[in-house]
């Protein structure tokens, strides 16, 4: 059983790479977004919100790679409704696959598709002068960090793939994840912001994550934040995942 | 009636909510047959389809394939049926002989190139092989759709609606696959709307009607009832694909071999 698993996620994990490959506009439109905010905020905004120690650039960089996976995301999300509304889903459910395989395949090609783009949003950032004197560790840690949000934000994201009944909705469900970086230390501290504001600022699961990825990159000490990062993304990952399980079992047999 | 029943259905419900579909179904198949669903719109065919195919679950009764209780033993049923939906289920993005591979590989088959090769010749494909389905013709994409439920001979094949949307020629084209199919042993539980469709092609014929089977037998015994009402508007069809047919040229399909 767990051999057929793990061969039939594979087959799957290809198909859908090959989807990725014959139209990497998905891939590019992913990154899109987030470098324009990038180059938006550092050039025009950059500084006037943040005239002191630092480049921007370095402070903005955790922010829009969380904001480049919530985008990543909602293609995950298309390619599930595509295939559910297609009738090919249909068919995968009726030949003898193992069950888990055909939603595990979706999961990892977002993860390989996510880590592509972000890997171009990194790019264009080193280009606009982000530096960091992060060692190989470091950068391994924001690599585990950044993917376990990722695959948080996958299975949330296989909820409306499955239950979706137009493309609109879809699409739909990424908007919040995207703005949420927005009102977090994403962009500017959350010091200044007025009270309430900075109250949900400061406690949504955002900040903890881009505070940890910033220190990591900065070598300073991540504190108690890296836990409460972690503790929000396996929270968020556990109860999306049993959701969509839920979800899709009652789909099948 | 020797042979052992390939599907076997017993007091089969199925309600949506408050609106039964299937109020107790009960139909017998036997091995080797092609038997025509027939029914209107919203008779209850796709659903019967989708419990035996382990799709859907139904409320009550059993449903049996190949030996196999589809509640119970949902893993062995998949291993002995195909499924071709009511609308071609293929991967647009891939080319006709990755979509053949795919099926190939995920039913764990070795030399799935092999049999890819086969089929694409089987059902005249070859050309369009390397092409993105995306570029296919209704005719070609339901043609791929039917090889892909081939791969693995499964003894059971369902056909929901094979030929709905499809233009004459290419309802032709599938009716002559379906036929060589039967030829080969293979069970056919076909649905359809079309009594010319089920006249073409099946050995029996079950109408379905507001959830249950009314009326189940050769065509020989069925023609001996009254026709339904819709059976009037349906039996034109066939005048019409004449003209049609005479007008556009029988060429095309009449030398549609299958090249084995």
């Amino acid at each position: 059983m767990s051999t057929n698993t793990f061969h039939d996620t594979a087959v799957l994990l290809k198909r859908s790479l090959r989807h990725i490959l014959r139209s990497p506009d998905t891939i590019i439109t992913t990154a899109i977004t987030p470098i324009a905010l990038l180059l938006l905020f550092v050039y025009v905004f950059g500084d006037s919100i943040r005239s002191g120690h630092g480049r921007y650039v370095n402070y903005l960089l955790p922010g829009i790679l969380l904001i480049t996976v919530a985008s990543g995301v909602s293609y995950t999300a298309f390619r599930l409704f595509t295939d559910v509304s297609g009738g090919i889903f249909e068919r995968f459910q009726s030949m003898p696959i193992a069950r888990p395989a055909l939603l595990w395949g979706h999961v990892l090609t977002s993860v390989v598709a996510n880590l592509v783009s972000l890997a171009l949003v990194v790019a264009v950032a080193v280009a606009m002068g982000f530096r960091s004197g992060a060692g190989i560790r470091a950068w391994l840690a924001v690599v585990g960090v950044v993917l376990l949000f990722t695959l948080a934000l996958t299975w949330l994201a296989v909820i409306p793939g499955l239950t979706a009944k137009s493309v609109d909705g879809v699409s739909g469900f990424s908007y919040p994840l995207i703005f949420l970086p927005f009102v977090s230390s994403a962009f500017v501290p959350t010091g200044g912001m007025p009270g309430p504001v900075r109250a949900f600022a400061q406690h949504q699961p955002v900040t903890p994550i881009v505070n940890t990825i910033r220190h990591l990159y900065a070598q300073q000490p991540v504190g108690n934040e890296v836990w409460i990062a972690i503790a929000w993304c396996t929270g968020v990952l556990l109860i999306a995942y049993v959701f969509a399980m839920r979800v899709y079992h009652r789909k099948t047999v | 009636m020797t042979t052992t029943p390939a599907i076997e259905i017993a007091e089969l419900t199925k309600s949506y909510g408050d609106r039964e579909v299937l109020g107790g179904v009960d139909l017998q198949i036997s091995s080797g047959t092609i038997v025509a669903l027939l029914g209107s719109n919203g008779a209850g065919k796709t659903t019967l389809v989708k419990i035996l195919s382990t799709l859907l679950k139904a409320d009550g009764g059993r449903g049996v394939v190949n030996g196999y209780d589809v509640a119970t033993q949902p893993a062995q049923v998949r291993e002995s049926i195909s499924l071709t939906g009511q609308f071609a289920a293929v991967d647009e993005v891939l080319t006709g002989r990755e979509n053949l591979e795919l099926v190939a590989q995920l039913r764990h088959l070795e030399n799935a190139r092999a049999i890819a090769h086969d089929l694409l010749a089987r059902f005249e494909l070859t050309d369009a092989a390397e092409r993105k389905v995306a570029t296919y013709s209704g005719g070609m994409c339901r043609r791929l759709d039917i090889a892909m439920s081939l791969i693995g001979s499964p003894p059971v094949l369902f056909l929901d609606e094979p030929t709905t949307g499809l233009d004459p020629q290419s309802r032709l084209e599938v009716w002559k696959t379906v036929r060589d199919l039967a030829g080969q042993g293979t069970t056919v539980l076909l649905t359809t709307q079309y009594l010319d469709e089920a006249e073409a092609l099946a050995e029996r014929i079950a109408i379905l009607h507001r959830g249950r089977i009314i009326v189940e037998g050769t065509l020989a015994e069925l023609k001996q009832l009254l026709p339904p009402p819709t059976v009037e508007y349906i039996e034109k069809q066939p005048t019409l694909e004449e003209v049609f047919l005479s007008i556009v040229g029988h060429d095309d399909f009449t030398e549609l071999g299958v090249p084995r």
